[in-house]
């Protein structure tokens, strides 16, 4: 049944969140650390364990398969959702740390990306 | 009859979020195709008209301060978010997040080195000298959480913590906007660039939004790396980069 996809997505994520959350309180932060990455390699375990047993139906499937569908109508939600105002009246100087990290970022990764593929080319 | 419209729509706010967001992906894969002969994803253009939408609107949750899009909040709220973001696992190939995993760390760490940095630097420039400000406002170029985490536990003023979040912010609308174009520069194709990527850049909602508006295939990689960073971010701003700061300044 389709539900039983969506159940076995949803108990991923409270387990994955509830792990994150006992992760940073065990380093003595109250923040989540990895809730969400951890609740995607339950995930992936899960439907492989069920995939070998013969329990993942095209039914079970659709129950995960649409959340995933639905991603980028809910970030078109999220972005829609965002403190934009804010983000632009909050000073140049937010504007200009934002826009820093975000450039060195940008250069960063098209750095490490080309070092990565020519050392191990896939 | 405009007023029982308007109850209905009001009362039904998750199912008028479906139809407002379902529109706008209408209307943005038209203008993709029709005016930019799909060179920009759809995507990517409902994303843009999302965010203008939450500039007009103007509020601190944007479209979702008004009652009648109220829905759009639930929608793009944290819970339906984690959620989609966890169901891309699905299909994945785990061998890939094995053989990315150790550019994946090292990607993590010197992405939140340099937002510290730059942000530690642009806050220097600005004529912060205090170790506590400079950190906040670095810790708010890594992402809009750990600003104000950083800044809660460092006990900072109540306006540097309001700047590290508008930091955080602008870093998130800036990857959203510029990746797509980014993308075939950075050689964003492979799932592995997608971890260095998300990793990187960090900000789980400028990282998800940009990977989806450049090939939904490497969303989940991306993420995967991405949803480290803010708990990382969150464990290294109050204790070492807060050392570090305060034997420099």
């Amino acid at each position: 049944m389709t539900i039983h996809g969506t159940a076995l997505l949803a108990l991923c994520l409270l387990a994955g969140l509830t792990a994150g959350r006992l992760l940073g309180a065990s380093l003595g932060i109250d923040a989540d650390i990895g809730g969400v990455g951890i609740a995607m390699l339950l995930l992936i375990g899960g439907t492989h364990l069920l995939e070998r047993r013969g329990l993942l139906t095209p039914a079970v499937g659709h129950g995960i398969t649409y959340w995933g569908q639905m991603y980028v109508p809910i970030v078109v939600a999220m972005a829609a959702s965002q403190n934009v105002r804010g983000a632009l009246t909050g000073g140049w100087m937010a504007v200009a740390a934002g826009l820093a990290a975000t450039a060195a970022g940008f250069l960063l990764v098209g750095l490490l990306v080309r070092c990565t593929s020519r050392s191990e080319p896939s | 009859m405009t007023e029982v419209v308007h109850d209905t729509l009001l009362a039904n706010g998750l199912l008028t979020a479906f139809v407002v967001v379902g529109g706008t992906m209408l209307v943005s894969s038209w203008v993709s195709a029709r005016c930019t002969c799909g060179r920009v994803h759809g995507s990517a253009i409902a994303i843009l008209i999302g965010l203008v939408a939450a500039a007009v609107a103007g509020g601190p949750r944007g479209v979702a301060d008004l009652p009648l899009l109220s829905g759009v909040g639930l929608l793009g709220g944290a819970m339906l978010r984690d959620l989609a973001i966890v169901a891309t696992a699905c299909g994945v190939r785990p061998q890939e997040f094995v053989r990315g995993g150790a550019i994946g760390v090292v990607s993590l760490l010197a992405g939140l080195c340099v937002a510290f940095l730059m942000g530690g630097a642009t806050a220097w420039a600005c004529g912060y000298r205090d170790a506590v400000s400079i950190t906040t406002i670095g810790a708010g170029a890594a992402t809009y959480i750990v600003g104000p985490v950083t800044g809660t536990a460092l006990g900072a003023s109540s306006e540097v913590i309001a700047l590290s979040i508008a930091a955080g912010l602008v870093k998130a609308i800036a990857v959203m906007i510029v990746t797509p174009f980014a993308a075939s520069a950075l050689g964003l194709k492979t799932p592995r660039a997608a971890m260095v990527f998300g990793g990187k850049m960090g900000t789980t909602s400028g990282v998800m939004a940009g990977l989806a508006a450049t090939d939904p295939a490497l969303v989940p990689y991306g993420a995967m790396t991405a949803t480290f960073y803010t708990g990382l971010g969150c464990l290294l701003g109050p204790s070492l980069v807060f050392m570090i700061a305060r034997t420099i300044f």
